[in-house]
């Protein structure tokens, strides 16, 4: 039987705010995810002509590449603060940033804090994969006790290395914040709520109610050395105990 | 009818940027430029602009990225300690070829070193401080009512430019009042478009603004793109001063509250019949190489002082290229020299 084309339904492309670069990231990554994910969000607001993006240092330092809407990159760990001073500029933009763990809640600690204490009406991806994947698979403030990486060669003991920060969980203590949510890809309903989440970040900011966190476990097969399969269920398994999912603070 | 009022120097530049257009101001509280942050924390809320204190240094600097990469006309002030945590962001605001104003009021150093009046930071300003090839171009003013003009003239150059200014002071001129008659607010519309910026992809493609490219051979032509800019900003906008250099033996080479009170020192030494001068740079970045050049051809000593262990003494003896003595005069860590401390150097070397 044949099939006719022209009388199927398209119930799937590519978001129109996406380009067609091909993405940096190796196989199994959940970045790509992330990034159609915002690309949907911004199709769906219909705001990709008053959109900036800011991309952060580290895997993701080509995000540029894969939006149709205006960009900056920065330096590492000033993504919230570059986000901070773009916003006052010119309100009616929709400024998000996208920091990786390193970047978000390392080396960019202060910047990342007070943007979320002044309530900056931004919003913030977190992509937090316990792991420096650019560099070579180094330690993150995230990497999980006992976790191997190539500057932890016998696993992150706390002892020497401390605990990895639940930074989310800091930045909920915070008045200011609207929305602080951690969420997850592992599966499609996982995908769903984390599509859900950004929605609303994204139109907290459009609201102008102000400051909105997604932080989302993401998988580095790479480095973790796991297949991504095995790397979905280490993050369904291990990290979201150390990470729980859900909303910290919905204040919108 | 601009008005003439007695204002300290640290007001002078905050009130000279917000009637250059400065729409965002970031900043950090630090000696000796406090009073410049709390005149924009005073002013800038009521005109409708932006004012943060920010978390750190580091911070504003990137602030000043952000607001500059969405076109508006932005600036962050500081003093030594507080530069250099600035200069990661000056390098990527160079890089990625931003407008900004960045004001030093220079302290003694280095580490914590003190609040008094020092020129200890002219090499950072000057010769790089953050990393990569690019320069800033760097405004050395003498007096408070000079800080106003040139603190207009930074925006201006910053915007024709695409390029990070320095506003290169000190503390002595941060703290001194002086009678000032303040620029006249110019008109938001005379202000330069800006097609380059991040305002939101409206009929035309994506605009991205970056210092990166993974690929030498892109580099390598982002790099040469900021040299071509930089002979061009050699070639347009040298600026310097000469003071009874015509038929001078001597020439005192000074900037800043050095050149000024140096000055002094030139009609006390005309007085004793001395035949001395005073070439200032007004522009240290870039540095009047052949103007000073053209001085040292007739006369036998090039007399530099400032007060830091000698470091635009190296631009200057680069300029003379030993057509004359090249003696120098340094004070250190908030120490400021008076005229006769200048006088009596220059005797030392006059004929």
């Amino acid at each position: 039987m044949p099939v006719d084309v022209a009388r199927m339904t398209k119930v799937f492309e590519r978001p129109k705010s996406l380009t067609e670069a091909r993405y940096t990231y190796c196989p199994g990554c959940h970045h790509g995810i992330i990034t159609r994910i915002i690309g949907q969000t911004i199709d769906e607001l219909g705001i990709a002509e008053r959109t900036v993006g800011i991309a952060p240092v580290g895997c993701s330092v080509f995000a540029y590449l894969w939006y149709r809407c205006d960009a900056v990159q920065v330096a590492h760990g000033r993504a919230s603060a570059v986000a901070t001073g773009l916003k006052r500029a010119k309100p009616e933009l929709i400024v998000f940033s996208y920091q990786g763990d390193g970047d978000f809640a390392s080396i960019g600690t202060a910047e990342s804090l007070h943007a979320a204490n002044r309530g900056e009406n931004i919003t913030v991806i977190f992509v937090n994969n316990q792991i420096y994947g650019m560099t070579g698979g180094e330690m993150a403030p995230t990497t999980l006790v006992h976790q191997k990486t190539t500057t932890t060669p016998d696993g992150r003991d706390p002892a020497t290395c401390g605990y990895p920060i639940r930074f989310s969980e800091i930045i909920a203590t915070l008045d200011a914040p609207v929305y602080v949510t951690r969420q997850a890809l592992y599966d499609t309903r996982r995908i769903q709520d984390c599509t859900r989440a950004v929605k609303k970040a994204f139109q907290n900011q459009v609201d102008g109610k102000g400051y909105s966190l997604v932080e989302i476990l993401s998988t580095c097969p790479t480095n973790w050395r796991m297949s991504p399969t095995k790397a979905n269920e280490h993050v369904a398994n291990v990290v979201t105990q150390v990470f729980p999912l859900g909303d910290l603070v919905d204040r919108g | 009818m601009a008005e003439r009022q007695l204002l300290r120097g640290n007001e002078v530049i905050a009130e000279a940027a917000i009637r250059a257009g400065c729409q965002c101001y970031f900043a950090y509280p630090i000696t000796p430029q406090a009073e410049l942050l709390e005149h924009m924390a005073r002013n800038m809320p009521r005109l409708g602009r932006t004012f943060i204190q920010a978390e750190s240094e580091v911070a504003a600097i990137n602030m000043v990225y952000g607001a500059a990469s969405a076109g508006v006309r932005t600036m962050t002030s500081s003093s030594s300690p507080g530069i250099s945590l600035k200069m990661e962001g000056i390098s990527y605001i160079a890089g990625s070829n931003l407008p900004a104003v960045i004001v030093n009021v220079v302290r003694g150093g280095p580490g914590l070193g003190n609040i008094a009046p020092s020129q200890c930071d002219y090499f950072q300003a000057t010769k790089g401080g953050g990393h990569g090839d690019y320069h800033m171009i760097v405004l050395a003013p003498s007096t408070v009512p000079e800080a106003a003009v040139l603190t207009t003239l930074a925006f201006d150059l910053a915007d024709l430019y695409r390029t990070p200014v320095m506003i290169l002071a000190d503390g002595l001129l941060g703290q001194m009042l002086e009678p000032v008659e303040l620029p006249d607010p110019i008109d938001p519309a005379s202000l330069p478009r800006k097609p380059w910026a991040t305002t939101g992809a409206v009929g035309r493609d994506p605009n991205i603004i970056l210092s990166f490219d993974l690929g030498p051979e892109n580099l390598k032509r982002m790099n040469e793109t900021l040299q071509t800019k930089y002979r061009e900003i050699r070639a347009r906008e040298i600026r310097y001063e000469e003071t009874d250099v015509a038929d001078a033996d001597l020439v005192i080479a000074a900037y800043g509250s050095t050149a000024r009170i140096a000055k002094s020192a030139v009609r006390m030494a005309r007085a004793e019949g001395l035949k001395v001068g005073l070439f200032r740079p007004i522009t240290v970045w870039p540095f009047p190489y052949d103007a000073l050049r053209a001085v040292a051809d007739h006369v036998s000593t090039v007399l530099t002082v400032e007060m830091s262990a000698g470091q635009m003494w190296e631009d200057v003896r680069l300029a003379v290229a030993e057509r004359a003595a090249t003696p120098f005069y340094g004070e250190m860590g908030g120490v400021v020299p008076t005229p006769r401390n200048i006088l009596d150097e220059v005797r030392k070397h006059a004929r």
